[in-house]
């Protein structure tokens, strides 16, 4: 083939198909040794690809795109199942593969005991295989397939524990907040196939790209509505509330699904449709505010949190909000190193998580935590890395990239306020993550008062606190050591480092000749300098490090602080700790509404009345008509000869009428 | 030309017809009481051979044989290939669901294979009398195989009437080819389009014409020539339904594809309305037919009728697509058709234990295997995405659509939101769990050639619901054989597209 290199980008989501079929089809009975077998095996091949794709990326012409099949071709639209591989699908697929591996493996020691263990690693390997067409697609419609089929798989997992009502409406919440952004997802489709005729990314982008005058207006219609769909699958405002209660799930789910991959699909979509966010200011800018509102909400809410899953679920979110405002000041390679850099530490802190909840029999509340510091070393150390980089502490990765962040929130016009928020939430960010780390491995241990512990006890079932087994661990520790190293891929320009990672995205966000709208929130050339990267670098470091003072000073110090704080602003803490009442704000505005519209209006008025009635009328004419047929269906050997002719007969006249009006028209 | 080029050319008949002989050679020699299931082996093997013969027939170049009366070509091939894998299936299934002991099993083997032959002439045949020998070959062995349960009183009913009124059909076709010969002077499809430019008498090559649409629509029992269909479906056995109710359609199909294309393409403002409304009636009567069926096959049955409506829709387009579409439908139908009947084969087994929609209740229970496939094709019939049934009648229905035939269009939706009721009502009972007073419906164990065929059916339909661009660029390949869709620009004197450029010219 032209020496275009062949390397088989299908087989990476084909394998994981695979092992769903199998583990899906007949999990049932297999041994469970074999379904790990099958599901590991699914995931490890497919990582080992990735990394020899990765040694031989260098040799490649990007983007390199294979064909596999025609998959739609309705007149001049077509879309196939076609692959693409660039910088940015390199870096998603290391994430998906590498996390999504160790994930595997871990689940192996947290699933051991559950029921449906094959049903589990079946709908995790289903994952993979949509997760990784997502980013693999190169149209927008295959993406779209991968996008829905996330979404899928997250609400099969979430609702993984069938038999309890909060698993099943927290999977119905997540897949109905994310059939809204959906919705946007699809109209920005329709909208492009209008326009461009095409949903193929090379072919939109190539007619951009040729259509300098093209500034706004469908643009950023377009740009809106794949930002709602980002919203969406992201957990953003105003479709984040999914995200918390998705904490249902299997706890490895919530690392690999809700915290290192899945959610992070509506980064990868805008990073991937800059073109087209590039072209207009308004949707650009409602990404970085969006980012930044929902980062500093969201870390408030985190703050009053006792749930150690819940305190998690609430900083992904707003984790997430950094990586918008980083697309959203169009430094989107700052934007995905986030997303690299988070999918190391986020996932490394739901994992330990899990390993202290496993520890704890399934105790989840902090407030019954405490002390296990010594208990379950190799999960305390390794969350320390975790803690450390989430809330920005140099040189580990959470810094690193954070920092990016900022400094280019900084350096853009009128960006000071939001590198100002967000700065303010690197302090919340480091004061919640400290609360949680001194509420359980420090002070006193509370796990006597655990409720869950002693039922567990109980019924035989408990068994001390204990350190979880290796195959737990090992991925645990890998983890570890990614959140303290793999920002330095990254390093800053002011502190000395190359930048490599943004270095090595550059082709693909590589904006010249583009034609930028000029209002696009974008860094001039030159604003920045190393001197200031530094200075900023300083100020967050100190922002964090007073974050965790404060945590230091109430939750170890003077463990009576909260109480006292929490009585007196009570206004403030009620507020938080009911999530600013968004949830009960969108059920009574948006599902009250709706729910009595169905029931009344469509259920009463439109479904029995209009729709039975007409399908009733419907119906019985149908089965007039068709008793008519059924006679005419006399057996009668004669009668059958006599409608044949009759048939004949009238074919005939058809033919004699058109045969004459044609001779007429002539 | 050489010799070996010319037998390369008919090469999946020969195997037919070898196989056909060697299973009856070998049947009478065989001891009686020994099983007569290795000959069904041999059938399925031949059929497999036939298939492989077919596909390599894609390498031919373009040409005839035998003074010009057989032509492999990208369509003609198209279809071989697809009959050759229905015969292929359909001996697997038959091979399940019969006893080592029904009687003169041999025959029956024989037949499908010497019936096989007379479908691929057909679609092969560029030579209007060679088209009707293997129409009548084809006939004749599914009227004997509709039978072949003689001793139930429905079945040699069925086999009677679709004789007579077969005949009566094939009269009609007959007559057709007759008046065509008396208005062009030829019997050769790729000449009467040049015959039709010359002739003084144009509305005797309409007639003509006309005929031969009502005895093809007979075969593929478009209405109102389909009452023919529920009863002889009923009585035949489950198996052979499987097979006659899509090999010989689809070679049926084909024939009027060319005929229309090739021969009349001048002719079609006279037979677009005439198929326009075959298909409205068909779809229509089809399915509120299908809405009152009890019983599963009789159900059945009018479906086919108002696939056959959905398929003529594609007939109403004059372009590629609309061609590529029909074919597609051809083979998206025939694999679903065929996969359903091998679960209602073996389920029902050949003796018809279970006839009824409600003796299917907790199908899905007693074989959760039979009851996931007749779901998974009873939502292909439907027209679910990821099936073949969606991407075929979206094919259709969108060619309708851009040829401006809105309200054809319209018509076979809501045909098809009919449609629905009447699989559904099948698919509740299949996972409906039966109630216990009910008798045990006993299935028996899922053999390996069921399985076999099963795997293939549903391979085929998924194939064609999630990756359908391969096989539609085949069948827009074989659409381009036709001269009307010649892409060459500078037509040839003397064939169809010259033809139709003078005309064009002269319309101007």
């Amino acid at each position: 083939m032209n020496g275009i290199p062949n390397l088989h980008l299908w087989l990476l989501p084909i394998l994981p198909l695979a092992g769903f079929l199998v583990n899906g089809l007949f999990g049932r009975r297999l041994p469970k040794a074999l379904v790990t077998a099958v599901a590991i095996i699914a995931t490890a091949i497919p990582l080992i690809q990735v990394a020899t794709i990765v040694a031989r990326f260098s040799s490649l012409t990007l983007p390199h795109v294979e064909r596999v099949a025609t998959w739609i071709s309705a007149g001049p639209f077509h879309a196939g199942f076609t692959f693409q591989l660039d910088q940015l699908t390199m870096v998603m697929l290391c994430v998906i593969t590498g996390v999504g591996f160790l994930i595997h493996v871990y689940s192996i020691g947290y699933m051991a005991h559950e029921d449906g263990y094959w049903r589990y690693f079946a709908y995790l390997n289903l994952f993979m295989f949509f997760m990784l067409t997502l980013v693999l697609a190169n149209n927008f419609l295959l993406l779209f397939i991968g996008w829905e089929g996330v979404g899928l798989a997250s609400y099969l997992l979430i609702g993984f524990y069938v038999l309890k009502t909060s698993a099943a409406d927290a999977g119905k919440k997540a897949f109905i907040y994310n059939r809204v952004g959906d919705f946007g997802f699809l109209l920005a489709m329709f909208l492009m196939v209008q326009h461009f005729g095409t949903l193929d990314y090379t072919q939109v982008f190539a007619q951009i790209i040729a259509h300098p005058a093209w500034q706004g207006g469908f643009l950023t219609a377009i740009g809106l509505l794949l930002l709602l769909g980002a919203t969406g699958k992201s957990a953003q405002i105003p479709l984040y509330v999914w995200l918390p209660d998705a904490m249902e799930g299997p706890t490895p789910v919530s690392a690999l699904i809700h915290a290192a991959t899945m959610v992070t699909a509506g980064v990868y979509m805008v990073a991937r449709a800059h073109v087209i966010f590039d072209r207009s200011a308004l949707a650009l800018g409602l990404v970085a505010v969006i980012g930044t509102a929902t980062a500093f909400f969201a870390a408030t809410m985190a703050v009053a949190q006792n749930d150690i899953k819940r305190v998690l679920a609430y900083s992904t979110v707003s984790q997430l909000g950094y990586m918008f405002l980083g697309c959203g000041v169009a430094a989107y390679g700052a934007g995905v190193f986030h997303l690299v850099s988070h999918a190391f530490f986020k996932a490394l802190l739901f994992l330990a998580a899990g390993s202290v909840i496993h520890a704890l029999s399934g105790e989840q509340d902090m407030r019954y935590m405490g002390g296990l510091r010594k208990k379950i070393p190799i999960t305390f150390w390794t969350m320390t890395a975790a803690v450390f980089a989430i809330s920005g502490f140099p040189p580990l990765s959470g810094f690193v990239s954070k920092d990016e962040i900022l400094y280019e929130a900084f350096i853009s016009p009128g960006g000071k306020i939001l590198w100002f928020v967000g700065l303010f939430t690197a302090g919340l960010t480091a004061f919640y993550m400290f609360r949680l780390w001194y509420m359980t491995f420090f002070g006193k241990d509370r796990t006597a008062d655990s409720e869950i512990m002693a039922h567990a006890k109980e019924h035989g079932h408990g068994h001390g606190i204990h350190e979880s087994p290796w195959v737990m661990l090992i991925p645990l520790i890998i983890l570890a050591i990614l959140s303290v190293i793999g920002g330095w891929m990254g390093w800053p320009a002011g502190l000395g480092g190359n930048e490599w990672f943004t270095r090595f995205l550059a082709p693909v966000f590589n904006t010249a000749g583009l034609s930028m709208n000029p209002n696009v929130i974008h860094a001039p050339a030159g604003a920045g300098s190393d001197h200031l990267q530094l200075i900023l670098a300083i100020v967050s470091t100190l922002t964090a490090a007073g974050g965790w003072y404060i945590a230091h000073l109430m939750y170890y110090a003077r463990p009576e602080l909260p109480e006292l704080l929490a009585q007196k602003f009570r206004g403030v803490y009620r507020m938080l700790f009911n999530k600013y009442w968004v949830d009960e704000f969108y059920g009574a505005v948006i599902a009250a509404p709706v729910l009595f519209f169905s029931r009344f209006v469509l259920n009463f008025l439109i479904d029995r009345g209009v729709i039975d009635g007409a399908g009733f009328t419907a119906g019985a004419t149908a089965q007039g008509f068709g008793s008519l047929v059924a006679r005419i269906q006399s057996g009668n050997i004669r009668s059958y000869a006599g409608w044949l002719a009759f048939g004949a007969m009238l074919v005939l006249v058809v033919t004699y009428f058109v045969f004459t009006g044609s001779f007429m028209l002539h | 030309m050489n010799g070996s080029m010319t037998v390369l050319r008919i090469l999946p008949e020969i195997i037919f017809t070898l196989t056909g002989v060697a299973i009856m050679l070998i049947d009478p020699v065989m001891p009686k009481q020994a099983s007569r299931k290795p000959l069904g082996w041999l059938a399925a093997f031949g059929a497999l051979a036939a298939l492989i013969a077919s596909l390599y027939q894609y390498s031919l170049p373009v040409g005839t044989a035998y003074f010009g009366v057989v032509q492999t070509d990208a369509f003609s091939v198209f279809f071989h290939v697809l009959i050759s894998g229905i015969i292929l299936v359909s001996a697997l299934v038959v091979l399940d669901a019969v006893h080592p002991d029904t009687e003169s099993l041999g025959e029956l083997f024989a037949l499908m294979s010497f019936g096989a032959v007379g479908m691929l002439l057909m679609t092969s045949g560029v030579e209007l009398l060679l088209v009707f020998i293997g129409l009548e070959i084809s006939s004749i062995s599914t009227y004997i195989l509709a039978g072949f349960r003689r001793k139930t009183a429905k079945s040699p009913e069925s086999a009677l009437k679709y004789f007579l009124l077969g005949s009566f059909a094939t009269a009609f076709f007959l007559y057709g080819i007759a008046l065509t010969y008396g208005a062009t002077g030829t019997t050769r499809i790729t000449d009467i389009a040049a015959g039709l430019a010359t002739s003084h008498a144009l509305p005797i090559a309409v007639v003509g014409l006309a005929f031969i649409v009502i005895g093809l629509a007979f075969k593929v029992s478009a209405a109102p020539f389909h009452l023919w269909t529920p009863d002889v479906y009923e009585g035949a056995p489950s198996p052979i339904v499987g097979l006659m109710s899509t090999a010989p359609k689809a070679a049926a199909f084909a024939v009027l594809l060319r005929i229309a294309y090739e021969a009349f393409p001048q002719l079609q403002n006279h037979w677009m309305p005439l198929l326009w409304i075959l298909a409205a009636v068909s779809m229509t009567i089809g399915n509120l037919g299908a809405l009152r069926q009890k019983n599963v096959k009789r159900m059945l049955a009018y479906s086919s009728i108002a696939h056959a409506g959905y398929l003529l829709v594609a007939f109403t387009v004059l372009s590629t697509d609309g061609v590529a579409a029909a074919s597609f439908y051809a083979v998206a139908y025939a694999v679903m058709n065929v996969g359903i009947f091998a679960v209602i084969s073996h389920a029902g087994g050949y003796e018809d234990r279970l006839t009824l929609i409600e003796d299917y209740k907790g199908l899905a229970y007693r074989s959760p295997l039979l009851g996931g496939v007749m779901a998974f094709f009873l939502l292909s019939l439907i027209g679910i995405p990821f099936t073949g049934g969606f991407f075929g009648k979206f094919y259709v229905f969108a060619a309708a659509i851009h040829s401006g035939m809105i309200w054809l269009a319209i018509i076979g939706l809501l045909n098809s939101g009919i449609a629905v009721f009447y699989y559904l009502r099948v698919l509740t009972a299949t996972y409906t769990k039966p109630m216990d007073s009910s008798p045990v419906l006993n299935v028996p164990r899922v053999s390996a050639p069921l399985c076999l065929a099963m795997a293939l059916t549903v391979a085929v339909t998924l194939v064609l619901g999630i990756i359908p661009g391969r096989v539609l660029s085949m069948a827009r390949h074989a659409a381009e054989t036709f001269p009307v869709f010649s892409t060459q620009q500078t037509p040839v004197p003397g064939t169809a597209s010259a033809v139709m450029a003078a005309i064009n010219t002269k319309a101007r």
